[in-house]
């Protein structure tokens, strides 16, 4: 069916998506947190930045990031300086631009999930002992967790179906950048249709049941909170 | 040291609240207002969920906020009761309890099981919030601020959000709360009833600032509170069952000034109940005219006479022994009774309601 070269970039993809997606539940839970609760006037340009890449041409986004990184960036020279190398056409640098271009897909449903809780139940814990830090895991994360789920999905499927970025930053290296999206690329460029249906097909069907879960489940999400 | 110290002020668009407290540490006091009159602020303020930019307070010798000072909420030794009961909806009754129990700080002084037991909630224990009545989810929540044995429990109008059904299935359990547990108690309110029946000391609160402040009889008592009040203005007495009347079906009540007869309500003997008397209810006369329905005539002396909010009516004060009494009546029938401060005279009293 699928040869090894498509399986090892579907392997890629994963690998890619699923860091990608730890990464963002880690820096984009702070960053909603703060979004959803601040009355700092600085509110409104972080949000900014934050949405920037749902209307930025993955392009540019990539032409800046590779600029970034590159021996004359800023983020390059201090790689270089600390002994990590060169980002750009690395699998290390594919994943800090996806880290970026995903950033909204996972901050935008945890801001709105939490902004949904209110304040009243931390108000509650408070008042039961709880400092805010205990109360942020106890009560605002299981109370957030649809919105938890939402946000990773989306972030995991976004990061499935980039292709602008990666070819600015990664390249096309077998094994290293060459996912899905871009080994498609490459065999309608070889114009080797039947692979590129087979590959495009696997896409299809996983976009689709990713979707299908995450649009049949939420319902039930939202009565339970 | 006991009592509760508290100077705030704060300054919001369109609001200040500016108040200068000394509460007792013990008992129900009362924090009586309108809304937008500041009560459910101050109360705020008084937990740390509000930060008063200048504030200070002390709560039984204890700093809690002042210039240096500013104990975050979740380290003070309070419960707080919200008008909504906002339980946790992830977590079951039980676990809804137990949430602060397994924080608490303080020596355990209401065992889970007392909570449990006194506001009857043993039979919900395993269910989720969303599974209760509004009167049980009140419940619940009042349980929960006992189970963290607070030194001051703090409630914003926990039976506003109720219908008066509700509101009566509840109101025992407050009373209980009162007896049975040695917690000071701050008690956020808009209803002359709930008040009446529950505080031991008042404050009446308007615009942001303290109206009137003292224990609750004499302070229901004070005339320039019950034009505020309209037709709740009454007093409350703190009365003791004597005897029962079992022919007719009554009992008779005595307090400081006197004594009346009410409907039983099956009360023992020797019970320790309210009386609250309404303002309304109470007319003056110079005899005791025995060929009357009213039962309950007392001889009184007038204090004080002032102006209600209506031209028509005044309001005015008396004396029963050492227990004050309003009556309202038209200004025509004070002159014609040529009523002034001194004067000796007879309250008839229509209705007189037993609470408690």
């Amino acid at each position: 069916m699928l040869t090894d070269s498509e399986l090892q970039a579907i392997w890629l993809t994963v690998r890619l998506a699923s860091i990608v997606t730890l990464i963002l539940l880690l820096i984009g839970t702070p960053i909603a947190w703060w979004l959803a609760r601040t009355k700092s006037c600085w509110k409104g340009p972080v949000g900014a930045v934050v949405a920037l890449p749902l209307v930025l041409p993955p392009s540019v986004l990539g032409f800046y990031l590779l600029l970034a990184m590159g021996p004359y960036g800023p983020v390059g020279q201090l790689t270089e300086a600390l002994g990590l190398g060169r980002l750009p056409f690395t699998f290390w640098g594919l994943v800090v631009a996806s880290v970026f271009y995903s950033l909204p897909f996972m901050v935008q449903p945890l801001q709105s999930a939490f902004e949904g809780i209110g304040e009243r139940p931390l108000e509650v814990a408070a008042t039961l002992r709880a400092s805010p830090i205990d109360a942020f895991f106890t009560v605002a994360m299981p109370l957030a967790a649809p919105g938890f789920l939402t946000a990773a999905i989306l972030t995991f499927a976004h990061t499935v179906g980039e292709f602008g970025v990666v070819l600015m930053i990664g390249g096309n290296l077998p094994g290293v950048t060459r996912v899905a999206s871009v080994q498609i690329y490459d065999h309608v460029e070889a114009m080797e249709y039947a692979s590129a249906h087979r590959l495009s097909a696997v896409m299809l069907v996983f976009s689709f049941f990713v979707l299908l879960v995450l649009y049949a489940w939420r319902p039930g999400a939202k009565k339970g909170a | 040291m006991t009592g509760i110290d508290a100077r705030f002020r704060l300054d919001w668009p369109g609001f200040t609240l500016d108040v200068d407290l000394a509460l007792p540490g013990r008992g129900v006091t009362a924090l009586f207002g309108h809304s937008g009159s500041g009560k459910t602020t101050l109360l705020r303020c008084i937990a740390g969920l509000e930060r008063a930019r200048e504030g200070r307070l002390t709560v039984n010798g204890e700093v809690w906020q002042d210039e240096r000072h500013w104990l975050p909420t979740h380290k003070r030794p309070i419960g707080y009761v919200f008008q909504e009961a906002s339980l946790f909806p992830h977590l079951s009754v039980l676990g809804n309890l137990r949430y602060g129990m397994k924080r608490m700080f303080d020596p355990q002084r209401v065992s889970l099981d007392h909570a449990i037991e006194l506001l009857g909630i043993g039979h919900l224990l395993d269910r989720k919030p969303d599974r209760l009545s509004g009167g049980e989810r009140q419940r619940v929540g009042i349980a929960r601020a006992l189970s963290v044995s607070p030194r001051l429990l703090l409630m914003d109008e926990p039976l506003a959000a109720l219908d008066l059904k509700r509101k009566q299935e509840i109101l025992p359990y407050l009373e209980r709360l009162h007896d049975e547990l040695d917690i000071p108690v701050l008690y956020v309110s808009h209803s002359p009833d709930e008040v009446a029946r529950l505080a031991d000391h008042l404050v009446a609160m308007e615009d942001g600032k303290v109206l009137a402040d003292g224990p609750l009889g004499n302070t229901l008592a004070r005339l320039d509170l019950p034009i505020r009040l309209g037709e709740d203005a009454g007093v409350v007495i703190e009365a003791m069952v004597a005897e029962r009347d079992a022919n007719w079906h009554l009992i008779r009540v005595d307090f400081a000034g006197g004594q009346l007869w009410v409907r039983d309500n099956n009360m023992p003997l020797g019970h320790h109940a309210r009386v609250r008397i309404l303002a309304r209810d109470v007319s003056l006369s110079h005899d005791k005219g025995e060929d009357t329905s009213i039962l309950n005539a007392l001889p009184a002396r007038v204090t004080a006479i002032a102006d209600d909010s209506h031209p028509a009516l005044a309001l005015v004060r008396l004396d029963t022994g050492d227990t004050p009494l309003i009556a309202r009546l038209t200004k025509r029938s004070a002159n014609h009774l040529a009523l002034r401060p001194g004067m000796e005279v007879w309250a008839h009293i229509k209705a007189v309601a037993l609470i408690g």
